[in-house]
């Protein structure tokens, strides 16, 4: 008997090393890499890491390979937000006892797992829906129809240290993201996780395309940051 | 036995969306929180740098001059749709009107409080 487990998980690993082994073994104990999406706030609380199944629609091969190294805090609040906040003075504040660093792979690891990452593309269909136009936007303009006209900084930072803190902060989001998802995923969160804590905000064509152009201009301008 | 088929079928897409369907506490903890505060009091973890202040849930004064109606519409179309700020989003994509409906007898818990 004993005989036969070992051979069945030796068969496993044997399997998983195979075929991008750290993604769906290490990985895969926060993130969901296989899909789908998460359908219930049961599961959406208790998730603890942002879902990778998608990833080669989502992220830069380039930033992913030197996050991998050296990750830094996207999330102020972590993953899920209402697990890391404590009741303080003026309100709820996070509880920074309860975030923990990422771990940090070499330069070789990073390569192979970030070249596995961009192979999952299941969201193609949403992706091709997406025109990105030509054109730029002082930033000034941006910045007022982000946080005036639109309300998006009630939930992300601009700036390292203005914004709000439920969602992943934005003003490396250009250098982290293509720039067809950030379009895509401001029209229709729901459409990539339904559970999304970000609503849909019913922009117009022009407002979502001004928001991918300002984000684009945040992200020059820290280009240092992450 | 078609007709038996039909009302299995029936059941099960009845079944899908009853699963689907959160529980009101639920959904203030997963949507709501993030500005109005675990307490509800409008002093949530987004809300240091906001211009207008998430409205105190359980401010029984303030809350009893909104009626349902206006309530369900602020949660459904956000803050502009009763002419108040951008900064209280619309939720009509993520929630189902009666999931909304019970999110206002959510609020109505939390104020201790009805219309009038
Ligand atoms: C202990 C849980 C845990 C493990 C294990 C883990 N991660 Fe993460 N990961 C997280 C959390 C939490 C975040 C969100 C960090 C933030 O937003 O600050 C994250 C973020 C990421 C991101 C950025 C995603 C985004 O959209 O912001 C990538 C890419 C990533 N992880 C890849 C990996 C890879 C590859 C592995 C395996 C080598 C791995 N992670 C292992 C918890 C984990
Ligand atoms: C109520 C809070 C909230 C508001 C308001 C909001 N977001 Fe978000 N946003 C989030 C959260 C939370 C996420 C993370 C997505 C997820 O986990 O489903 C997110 C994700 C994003 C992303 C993808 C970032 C990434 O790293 O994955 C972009 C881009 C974005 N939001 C832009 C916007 C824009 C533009 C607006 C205004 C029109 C906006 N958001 C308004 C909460 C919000
Ligand atoms: C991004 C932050 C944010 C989120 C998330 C948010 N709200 Fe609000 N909400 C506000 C702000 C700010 C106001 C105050 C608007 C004003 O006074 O002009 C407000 C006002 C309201 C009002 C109107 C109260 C009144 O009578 O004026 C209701 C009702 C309400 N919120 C319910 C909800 C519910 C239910 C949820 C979750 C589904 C939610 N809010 C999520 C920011 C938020």
């Amino acid at each position: 008997m004993k005989r036969i487990i070992f051979v069945v998980l030796l068969g496993f690993s044997g399997a998983t090393l195979a075929e991008g082994g750290m993604l769906q073994g290490s990985c895969a104990a926060c993130h969901n890499t296989k899909g789908p999406a998460t359908q219930t706030l049961k599961t959406a609380f208790e998730k603890k890491g942002p879902d990778l199944f998608y990833a080669g629609n989502k992220y830069r091969q380039e930033w992913l390979v030197s996050w991998l190294q050296k990750p830094g805090r996207i999330r102020p609040a972590g993953m899920y937000y209402g697990g890391h906040i404590k009741a303080g003075a003026k309100g709820d504040e996070i509880d920074a006892s309860t975030l923990t660093d990422h771990i940090a792979l070499s330069k070789a690891d990073a390569t192979s797992v970030a070249a596995e990452l961009m192979k999952m593309k299941p969201h193609d269909d949403l992706i091709a829906k997406e025109k990105i136009e030509p054109g730029t936007i002082p930033k000034q303009m941006g910045e007022m129809a982000f946080t005036k006209f639109l309300g998006c900084m009630a939930c992300h930072l601009i700036e390292p240290e203005y914004g709000g803190l439920s969602g992943p902060e934005l003003y490396t989001a250009a250098k982290r993201l293509q720039p067809q998802y950030m379009s895509s995923f401001i029209r229709s969160p729901q459409a990539w996780e339904p559970k999304s804590m970000m609503p849909n905000k019913n922009l117009s064509e022009v407002n979502i395309q001004k928001m991918v152009h300002y984000l684009e201009t945040l992200s020059k301008e820290n280009a240092n940051a992450n | 036995m078609p007709t038996k088929l039909v009302l299995l079928l029936l059941l099960a897409a009845f079944s899908v969306q009853a699963q689907a369907k959160e529980t009101p506490a639920d959904n203030y903890k997963a949507y709501c929180v993030q500005c109005h505060g675990s307490d509800g009091t409008g002093k949530g973890v987004n809300v240091r740098d906001m211009t207008v202040v998430p409205r105190d849930h359980t401010d029984a004064k303030a809350m009893s001059g909104r009626s349902d109606e206006t309530l369900f519409k602020a949660i459904k179309e956000g803050g502009p749709s009763i002419e108040k700020s951008i900064l209280m989003p619309p939720w009509g994509a993520t929630l189902s009107d009666e999931e909304i409906k019970e999110l206002v007898q959510h609020l109505r818990m939390l104020c201790k409080c009805k219309f009038g």
